[in-house]
């Protein structure tokens, strides 16, 4: 990996991906340090709103990540969550960005190989785009 | 909205060496001190600690603190002593914001540069959320004082007796057709080689019996919800087709059952009948009907074990019942698997007939195993030379790294009763040997003076292909004796693989319905290694046994033992709080839309057709956050999970 870092937010559920995040910490696992994580108790409280606000304010890319289908803590957030990415993606796609600057993935709290594996692949994703279109004032 | 001016106090954690070996914690430090509203910005070796804790402490009272960031570990780990500290301090717990610079950055991050800039930014994320934070008073619940224990093998037992002598409920469920697990299948039990059966029968029926233990065996825990002090668990009870309250356990019914398969219990060395209890002991001592080898369940005639019944218990017609269980806490012991040797094809297991897996041997030894307890070749001669192989699955790159921790002792058990029984030479193809516990060691020593022969050496393979006369007709260990550097061709009459310890059958599903996680191995993780072994990052849910990984019984039975009183110490305080982030509607911006009402997964949500607005119900609200993100008009917040907070936060490492 070479050149300027990537900006990648990531709105973790704190359930299962939050906790994916920690145990690929706690198991060593090296991955791309251009993430950001935050901490959201359900995957569908992340509103559109963030993701465009994110991705407005200069991000490179936004990660949402949530339980697997079936698995989620409050029963079936993440299926409600799998619409609002997919609301985020159409907006972003009608303002000109490319909504594949937005994933969502679904990772089990014990699958940290898998977590540290997803934000590889996403930063290496991401590269390949180059650095968001977006400028704002802010963001050197 | 900032009420008053914000004054915040951050701290960074170097975690020893964790943290301060790859983040420059000095630096970041400098950095945070920049930042608006920061008031003071120092970094210390171990915030957790006391003296860390009372740096926030003191900070608080003397520089009139009135917002807290630690930068250290995940705040699954450490948010509740910090906000405990916060409280001592007179600050309300929820002006405090953790900053994960451990788990997430310095564990994860190869370069020590990028490592240090990513924790500045995660630490400016922190302070601009912070500032937006508001007072909360979290919620009290009462606690529901019963327990559920999920494995009926001497972990699990142990923990229901400890609870239910307290006095309390205790639900234990199995899904064998009786407890005793994987202890109920040894023979003697290493160093005091004390039977198994012997000290384990007493208590299977002690937890038969007791009052306050509802046993549930060929039962199933299939979902979990709820939060701690208030779980509901489903638990599916499988159809016995012997009712329980009838039977007497007399056994005609296994004697008239003409149909045999094969002894799961007896590790497949025997067979039993459709109609079967595992083990004579079994409690409870109903034994179930095996549907897919019952001739009536396949032919549609027999009934054999009905005619003969005289209890009239046989009910073909039982269904499958789901019941629900009140808890307030949960004790997972789902226990281990024994490795499954087939996979490592140089030791020849399966391919000849006398390579045994340790746990086959356990019921050879065993007076009501399959030869009574006598040790005989499949031919019924007494073995001559007999080879013990340790490290099966275990140490091993290609199957587990990890130690077993019980394979050289039970393996040297094995030696023992091989030459009290048989007076056979035994060759122990070892690693190392690990005796580390009480009387342990002196079992080796003892075992050593009664001739077996130790050989130190990784074991290449286990062949039936002679090349000497006296190798014909034996099977030939190719080992290397790593100590006298010669490599070696051992003929014995049968081989006993010491197969490591696996994580059960199914663990993945009961780590997802209760919330806890596993390690690449699959064990179970506990919420501290070292200070909260027992417990899990989910609150009520606690860890015995060998679920978290291998353990001999001493160790299982104190694990229970600290299971159970963590759980007792939990269900005692009778109240619980709870999380205070909970949703909130703004009556003033709420339109009456009534979405949120529609998707609240929880009905924490009610219409107020007076006002035209929707109202949350705090008390059943789970704090998702859904409805904050749904409401067309952003009427909604969430308490510490508001958009100001977590757009601040996103704002902040972006800078």
């Amino acid at each position: 990996m070479s050149g300027k870092r990537k900006k990648i937010v990531a709105f973790l559920c704190n359930w299962c991906t939050y906790t994916a995040a920690d145990l690929a910490g706690t198991s060593r696992l090296k991955y791309e340090p251009d993430i950001r994580i935050l901490r959201v108790m359900c995957s569908s409280r992340v509103d559109p709103v963030f993701i465009l606000k994110a991705l407005m304010d200069g991000a490179d890319g936004v990660l949402v990540g949530g339980c697997e289908l079936g698995d989620c803590h409050y029963q079936r957030g993440n299926y409600y969550a799998r619409r609002k990415v997919a609301v985020a993606k159409k907006i972003a796609a009608d303002m000109g960005l490319d909504p594949e600057r937005i994933r969502l993935s679904w990772i089990s709290a014990s699958d940290g190989p898998r977590f540290a594996e997803v934000v590889n692949e996403f930063t290496r994703e991401i590269e390949e785009k180059g650095d968001t279109p977006v400028k704002h004032e802010a963001y050197v | 909205m900032i009420r008053e001016i914000p004054r915040v106090g951050v701290y960074v954690c170097h975690c020893g060496a964790n943290i301060a070996a790859k983040v420059d914690v000095e630096e970041v430090a400098r950095f945070a001190s920049k930042l608006d509203f920061v008031e003071s910005a120092r970094d210390y070796k171990f915030m957790c600690s006391d003296p860390g804790q009372q740096l926030v402490v003191d900070d608080i009272r003397e520089k009139g603190l009135n917002r807290i960031v630690v930068a250290s570990c995940s705040p699954r780990m450490h948010e509740k002593t910090f906000r405990k500290a916060c409280q001592k301090a007179g600050l309300n717990p929820y002006y405090f914001q953790m900053a994960c610079i451990r788990e997430h950055d310095a564990w994860v991050t190869e370069d020590p540069g990028e490592a240090t800039d990513k924790a500045k930014e995660l630490v400016q994320g922190a302070v601009s959320r912070v500032l937006h934070h508001e007072s909360l008073v979290p919620r009290t619940v009462d606690i529901n004082p019963n327990v559920l224990v999920i494995g009926g093998g001497i972990a699990g037992m142990q923990a229901a007796l400890t609870i239910a002598d307290a006095g309390k409920t205790v639900y234990l469920v199995e899904r064998e057709p009786c407890i005793g697990g994987n202890m109920a299948k040894f023979d003697k039990t290493f160093p005091t080689l004390d039977c198994a059966a012997c000290i384990l029968t007493p208590k299977m029926v002690a937890v038969g019996q007791h009052e306050n233990i509802e046993l549930l065996t060929y039962s199933e825990v299939v979902d979990v919800e709820g939060f701690v002090g208030n779980f509901k668990a489903t638990v599916r009870k499988k159809p016995r087709y012997v009712d329980m309250d009838k039977c007497t356990g007399c056994g005609v019914c296994n004697e008239k059952c003409p149909a045999k398969a094969i002894s799961e219990f007896d590790q497949g060395l025997s067979k039993r009948k459709a109609i079967y209890s595992p083990f004579p002991q079994a409690v409870p001592n109903t034994p179930v009907i095996d549907r897919d080898m019952c001739i009536y369940f396949k032919k549609g005639k027999c009934r054999a074990c009905e005619k003969f019944c005289e209890a009239d218990a046989i009910d073909f017609d039982q269904q499958e019942e789901k019941i629900t269980l009140d808890v307030g806490a949960i004790i997972v012991a789902t226990g281990f698997k024994p490795f499954d040797p087939s996979v490592a094809e140089r030791y020849g297991y399966g391919k000849y007939p006398e390579v045994y897996t340790s746990l086959e041997f356990e019921r050879v030894n065993n007076a009501t195993g399959p030869t009574e307890g006598q040790i005989r070749l499949k031919d019924g001669r007494v073995p001559e030379t007999m080879a013990i192989i340790h490290c099966v699955g275990s140490r091993d790159k290609n199957h587990n790294a990890y130690c077993s921790r019980v394979c050289c002792m039970y393996s040297m058990k094995y030696a023992h009763l091989i030459r009290e029984k048989t007076g056979a030479n035994v060759y122990e193809f070892y690693i190392d040997i690990r005796s580390p516990g009480k009387g342990y060691e002196e079992f080796y020593n003892r075992v050593q003076s009664e001739g077996v022969q130790f050989i130190r050496g990784n074991v290449a393979g286990v062949t039936d292909k002679a090349i000497g006369e006296d190798e014909k007709g034996k099977l030939i260990v190719l080992a290397e004796d790593s100590l006298s550097g010669r490599f070696l061709r051992v003929p014995v009459d049968a081989v006993v693989l010491s197969v490591g310890l696996e994580a059960a059958e199914g663990a993945e599903a009961v780590a997802r319905m209760v919330g806890i996680s596993q390690d690449q191995d699959g064990w179970f993780n506990e919420l501290h290694p070292k200070l909260a072994p027992q417990a899990t990052p989910s609150d009520g849910i606690f860890l015995a046994g060998c679920c978290q990984g291998p353990k001999d019984i001493p160790d299982t039975v104190s694990t229970a033992n600290g299971a159970a009183a963590e759980a007792l110490s939990l269900i005692m305080r009778e109240k619980v709080e709870v999380e205070a982030a909970v949703s909130s509607i703004d009556a003033e911006r709420c339109m009456g839309c009534r979405q949120c009402e529609t998707i609240c997964m929880f009905d924490a949500i009610e219409y107020d057709s007076a006002l035209n607005v929707c109202v949350v119900n705090e008390a059943i609200c789970k704090g998702c956050g859904l409805c904050a993100s749904t409401c067309p008009n952003k009427a909604i917040g969430v308490r510490h999970f508001g958009n100001e907070q977590i757009l601040s936060e996103m704002e902040g490492v972006m800078l």
